[in-house]
């Protein structure tokens, strides 16, 4: 059944898609601050689940690619993602389209609503990622066999980019980074133009709804003064998603960051406090945070959601702005199957980052 | 001789004291904030000399920390309409500035803005040439409804030769209007260091009527001495310096008031309690200076991202209420505040407070009655008031080592002498003028927020680099080069990113230019 995104609802949507971008994915200020104009000048978007999309119906993803902190800096013209989209509309006659996703987590699950606004047309309600990820081809549309091409990259100065053909979607993540940086460190890109038909078996489902109901749930305890932490945990067990596990809280005593081929990777050491006193767990993360290990075990990985929440606020914490002798707390939630084919492990599974072991369960489960 | 003298102007009192030399406190002064702000700075200063018996030009240098420019935003008083140039279109149109400004904040300062071409990327080249002549229509129009001008140009904190060509374009040919520029006031982050400039811009007249009112009172005791203000992290501007900064005093009180603490105890390491009447704040210090906040601050309701120091207050001082409910003993977080002194049971009233159960339990002797509490409450609601502390203390700290702790305010009375977590309780001497001791052994500091472009030079050329810059920065801002000590550096590298760019944070601090003897 369509429902309706309205203006009220976006400040829930930023807080749960803050916690669906497991530490990566940007805040999703300035998206959001793009959404509301949209929305204020055309009303609310309307959100098609995915089964209610005509098979030959087109759909183009479309979202933010580069720096989060070009992002906050050079802050977007605001008709970049309306460009990307229609660009590559245009381009391929795909005479109403439908704005969706790529991303569940950060900015980029509100990019897609600005779109909808501002050319009145409903969005989508799914993604590619089911969370956050660093890189292009990291979608269920890749991993479907969808081509990434024809895409388009579009830049403040309504300046684009058509990437016509590529030989893989590897190339097209290369070639579109590429760009990215020589436009400026940020830029808007739509990509995996599809139809209905591979929505439906590609896409992961109701991530919009998911985002927006661990936002309302965080809201509502907050304004109840009931546990926050419960109240997302609760929220997360939906469209195939665990339940959200608290795997530890504490406090960060260390904080490592370096550089490797342009991807912020690090850890974090967390120490215990109250229940978990005595103990400490190491989340390492490469944008987004990959895995959780104690001593010689790892308690949590990739692509499993593995968020650190402030353990008062219990809003998100981007591994941007880790730091020394914050108080948080780790979030874990498990992604639904579509995630975890072997298929899909192969992209984005722990070897999909460098480690050198297979994905399984979290503990206790 | 140089002596120093160091003002904390509070909501409360004015506190002054003067230093020797080498440190040592020669005199003090509280002075109730009665009549304005202006008199009762002249009357603590004239009182602290007087109490120090020294003549007027044996002060030296004098600093001042207060609170009128962190007043005016929060109290909307004597703000400036802001003019508001923006540089970087035609990035940077989908979010106006001022957006998400409290609506009572954004009516009095809200003059007119404009976006115009120029500009820099994140690696420092151009976007584009800046558009100088729309500048010019722009305040052809309205430099008569403005008094101050802010300007904030994309990735200045990179590049800032946009911001610079735009003052010299105003001081030219509108110089009656005062310029705020972005990179001098934040960092990277377009909307928070715009609201930090225009806040800047806003407070211009505050804080010149602030550094005014400052020279007169120091003139009319005949005091002859280099003025400086605090700033939020613990160091000095000179006043000129803080005369097109202000807003950087926004948060000074509880710094120079930690800062102040640390020195009177010696440690440059240490966990800091203050506590008063309501609530307690903990705060650590780290060579020397407060560690800082990593969360948005907010000023006057105005998203920006200065630093301030990171803070841990809690609802427990000495006049919380204790409360027995089905066996369970709480203390707090409601107070009766100042009015404890008819109230609480040591004083002849009938609530039962943290300062009753502490007299009870023997850690302090206050007041005129013994409160009347079951011994076994008393225990109780002392050990949940330390259960609270402790927790607290832990919350702030950076290792499981026991450190010391330094305990000032008026509540601090009742602490006892042991605490988990703690290796030992420290009371300095003249903790009741922590914050003007704190201003006055402040030190100069320079700083540099950036955005570095790796490629083509090593991580130490770059690193050294950003030392430079702060250092210059410090130099400026009066402090002695050959002083100046690094007090950290960060590079954070840029996510999703692989042109290994990194932004990096330095600072630098040293002592006062003319004070090396």
């Amino acid at each position: 059944m369509s429902w309706q995104i309205r203006i009220e609802d976006l400040e829930a949507l930023a807080i749960g898609a803050a916690i669906l971008g497991t530490g990566g994915g940007g805040d999703p200020y300035i998206g959001r601050v793009m959404a509301e104009a949209a929305m204020r000048e055309n009303g609310p978007v309307t959100v098609y689940d995915v089964d209610e999309l005509p098979d030959d119906r087109w759909v183009i993803p479309i979202a933010g690619m580069g720096a989060p902190t070009v992002l906050f800096e050079k802050v977007p013209r605001g008709t970049e993602p309306v460009a990307a989209f229609r660009r590559l509309e245009d381009h391929l006659g795909a005479v109403g389209a439908l704005p969706c996703p790529i991303e569940a987590g950060g900015i980029n699950s509100l990019v897609p609503l600005q779109v909808a606004a501002a050319l009145k047309r409903p969005v989508v309600d799914a993604d590619g990622m089911g969370r956050a990820f660093p890189e292009l081809y990291m979608q269920t549309f890749h991993i479907f066999g969808i081509s990434g091409t024809p895409a388009c990259i579009a830049s403040e100065f309504d300046d684009f980019v058509i990437l016509d053909h590529l030989h893989d979607n590897h190339a097209l993540e290369w070639i579109a980074r590429g760009v990215t940086i020589r436009m400026g460190g940020h830029t808007f890109v739509s990509q995996f133009p599809m139809h209905g038909a591979d929505v439906k078996r590609a896409a992961i489902r109701g991530t919009l709804s998911l985002g927006l109901r661990i936002g309302n749930a965080l809201l509502r305890a907050e304004k109840g003064h009931q546990d926050r932490l419960r109240a997302i945990c609760a929220a997360t067990d939906f469209a195939g998603y665990g339940r959200g596990q608290i795997l530890f809280s504490g406090k960060i005593v260390e904080v490592s960051r370096r550089t490797v081929d342009g991807f912020a990777r690090g850890r974090v050491i967390i120490e215990g406090l109250d229940s978990h006193r005595g103990q400490s767990v190491t989340v390492e993360f490469q944008n987004e945070n990959l895995l959780v290990r104690q001593a010689d075990s790892v308690l949590a990985m990739v692509p499993d959601l593995i968020t650190v929440l402030d353990s008062q606020t219990g809003l998100a914490v981007t591994t941007e702005r880790l730091r020394y002798g914050q108080r948080v707390t780790l979030l874990v939630i498990t992604a639904p199957a579509i995630m975890k084919s072997p298929e899909a492990l192969q992209v984005w599974g722990p070897r999909g980052f460098g480690y050198d072991f297979d994905y399984a369960l979290p503990n206790g489960d | 001789m140089k002596y120093r003298l160091g003002i904390d102007v509070g909501g409360t009192n004015t506190d002054a004291v003067i230093l020797t030399p080498d440190d040592r406190v020669v005199a003090k002064t509280k002075t109730p904030v009665t009549r304005d702000v202006v008199s009762s700075i002249r009357d603590a200063v004239r009182t602290v000399l007087k109490n120090s018996e020294l003549p007027s030009f044996a002060i030296s240098h004098a600093m001042l920390g207060t609170t009128q420019v962190t007043n005016a935003i929060i109290e909307r008083q004597r703000l400036n309409k802001v003019a508001m140039i923006r540089i970087g279109a035609p990035a940077t149109l989908a979010v106006p500035p001022l957006t998400g400004w409290p609506g009572s904040l954004k009516e009095v300062v809200q003059g007119a803005s404009i976006t115009v071409r120029g500009g820099h990327e994140f690696d420092g080249r151009p976007m584009g040439p800046l558009a100088d002549d729309d500048i010019r229509r722009f305040l052809d129009e309205h430099a008569k409804s403005c008094s101050s001008v802010a300007v904030t140009a994309v990735f200045s904190p990179v590049n800032a030769d946009h911001e610079l060509a735009t003052r010299d374009l105003i001081v030219e040919e509108y110089p009656h209007l005062v310029v705020s520029l972005s990179h001098e006031v934040g960092s990277v982050g377009l909307l928070e260091r715009e609201n930090a400039t225009v806040l800047n811009a806003a407070v211009n007249e505050v804080a010149s009527l602030a550094a005014t009112a400052f020279e007169d009172a120091l003139r009319e005791v005949g005091i002859d001495a280099a003025l400086f203000f605090a700033q939020n992290d613990g160091t000095l501007m000179a006043m000129d310096y803080a005369l097109r900064y202000p807003i950087l005093t926004v948060a000074c009180g509880p710094t120079n008031s930690m800062r102040g603490a640390a020195f009177l105890s010696r440690l440059d390491d240490a966990v800091i309690i203050d506590v008063g009447g309501t609530s307690s704040d903990i705060g650590m210090i780290r060579g020397g200076f407060p560690r800082q906040s990593s969360l948005a601050v907010e000023v006057g309701g105005v998203r920006t991202n200065f630093r301030m120091p990171d803070l841990i207050a809690l609802g427990l001082g000495g006049g919380s209420r204790v409360r027995e409910v089905d066996g369970q003993v709480t203390v707090g977080p409601d107070s009766v505040g100042y009015r404890i002194i008819q109230q609480a049971h040591v004083f002849g009233g009938d609530v039962l407070t943290f300062t009753d159960v502490a007299v009870n339990e023997g850690k302090a002797s206050i007041g005129h009655q013994s409160p009347r509490a079951a011994k076994k409450l008393s225990q109780k609601a002392y050990r949940e008031a330390l259960r609270l502390i402790e927790e607290g203390i832990d919350r702030i700290k950076t290792s499981a080592e026991p450190v010391p702790l330094i305990a000032v305010g008026g509540g601090s009375a009742l602490l006892p002498e042991h605490l988990e977590g703690v290796s030992e309780v420290i009371r300095p001497e003249h903790f009741d003028v922590a914050n003007a001791i704190g201003a006055a052994i402040a030190q100069v500091s320079g700083r540099v927020d950036r955005i570095y472009a790796m490629t083509g030079r090593s991580r130490d050329q770059v690193i050294g680099e950003a030392i430079a810059t702060a250092k210059a920065d410090a130099v400026r801002a009066g402090a002695n080069h050959d002083t100046l000590e690094i007090i950290e550096v960060e590079e954070i590298p840029l996510a999703y990113l692989p042109s290994n760019a990194s932004r990096v944070r330095v600072t630098v601090a040293g002592q006062l230019a003319g004070d090396e003897s």
